[in-house]
């Protein structure tokens, strides 16, 4: 199990209806690659978030397929179109099986 | 004369590149807070400066933009860590930063301050050796290293509380003569290239050395998040460095001599305001 693993969005508390947003998002993660040694020469096992997904009021946002040679600490910007006021669902899926889940709601006006 | 034209041509083309002065920008926090990046340079040293800026105003947009937003500063990650830590209780006496120091926001202005005298130790300490004291004396836990992760995590939180307001270290009384020591290692020329730090951040700012575009050296901005090496690094490791480069056998983070040093370099910038963690490369 990874340690000191902890997800973190910024999304504006309120936006007009129909406004594109910008939504940051960092999950702190070693993103080990698997393709390391130790000083023993024995490969370190591959330990990465594989996949990130962004939903709003459960359609979905963005959904990414993470690979090995992504560094460390995850950052996604993006951009969502805001139609209604509701809430923002963030989830990182670990390798280890572990599932890291964020939300935010944000209103109209 | 032609030939002397065209040397002189030859020369300004070749010359222009080397400067490359600060860019004129202003420094706003997560949208709220504007902090000073330039200032009148404070008395004791405007015989030789007119004006002390922030290594802020000398680095490229994007790592200029990255520090001007919590969230985009990965030097804030650390902050958080070491906020994780100031509630965790250690050592034998069962205590945690915030058994007597409350919340970390009561810390306010702390940072801007340092390094400052301790009448009851009789000599001049830096923030780092005043949270040892804490560990040591206080909590009965061990002693952090000098500018190792958990001490310079610390100090990046104890700085963060204290952004905006401006350094002001004391360089009078007792404090004076570790002030003069430090001023005394600023111009004095070290290693094979026989370079003091005036060389470079006084004589030279604004100028690039190879691909490095020289600051004032100023480190209102410490603890610094590195693109380089991507941690959070002290003023004495970045002292190091620099007297590395110079090809010369170097003190240790925590020793007198850069005890002294970051006093002198931090006077140098008294009314800039404390940035930490900043981002640099």
């Amino acid at each position: 199990m990874a340690k000191g693993v902890k997800p973190r969005v910024k999304v504006p508390k309120s936006a007009e209806a129909g406004e594109a947003i910008t939504i940051k998002t960092l999950i702190s993660h070693k993103m080990e690659s698997g393709q390391r040694k130790d000083d023993d020469g024995n490969a370190i096992p591959r330990s990465i978030i594989n996949r990130f997904t962004c939903d709003f009021n459960g359609e979905n946002v963005i959904d990414v397929t993470m690979e090995p040679a992504i560094s460390t600490n995850p950052y996604f910007e993006f951009e969502a179109l805001v139609p209604e006021a509701g809430e923002f669902k963030f989830t990182w899926y670990d390798d280890d099986g572990s599932v890291y889940e964020e939300t935010k709601s944000i209103a109209i006006g | 004369m032609k030939k002397i034209t065209s040397a002189l041509l030859t020369s300004a083309v070749i010359a222009s590149p080397l400067w490359a002065d600060p860019v004129d920008d202003t420094l706003v926090l997560n949208e709220e807070t504007t902090l000073v990046t330039r200032t009148a340079a404070p008395a004791h040293v405007s015989d030789v400066l007119d004006e002390v800026m922030s290594g802020w105003l000398f680095r490229g947009t994007e790592t200029r933009a990255m520090q001007a937003d919590d969230f985009d500063n990965p030097g804030m990650i650390f902050v958080e860590q070491a906020q994780e830590a100031w509630e965790t209780a250690e050592g034998t006496e069962g205590k945690s930063c915030s058994s007597c120091h409350n919340d970390m926001d009561s810390m306010a202005g702390v940072k801007a301050t340092y390094p400052k005298w301790n009448e009851a130790a009789g000599e001049v300490r830096t923030l780092q050796m005043q949270m040892n004291d804490c560990r040591e004396n206080r909590m009965g836990a061990e002693a952090w290293g000098y500018d190792k992760a958990p001490a310079i995590n610390m100090e990046a939180a104890l700085a963060s509380v204290s952004r905006g307001m401006p350094v002001n270290v004391a360089i009078d009384g007792p404090a004076q003569s570790t002030w003069e020591k430090g001023k005394e290692l600023y111009y004095t020329r070290t290693g094979q290239l026989e370079l003091s730090c005036a060389n470079c951040h006084e004589d030279s700012y604004g100028m690039m050395i190879r691909a490095d575009h020289l600051s004032q050296g100023q480190i209102n901005g410490f603890p610094v998040y590195r693109l380089k090496n991507t941690k959070l690094n002290g003023s004495h490791s970045r002292f190091k460095g620099c007297v590395r480069d110079t090809r010369a056998e170097t003190y240790s983070p925590g020793s007198p001599e850069f005890v002294a040093l970051e006093l002198y370099v931090a006077s140098r910038g008294n009314g800039l305001s404390v940035e930490g963690p900043s981002v640099r490369n």
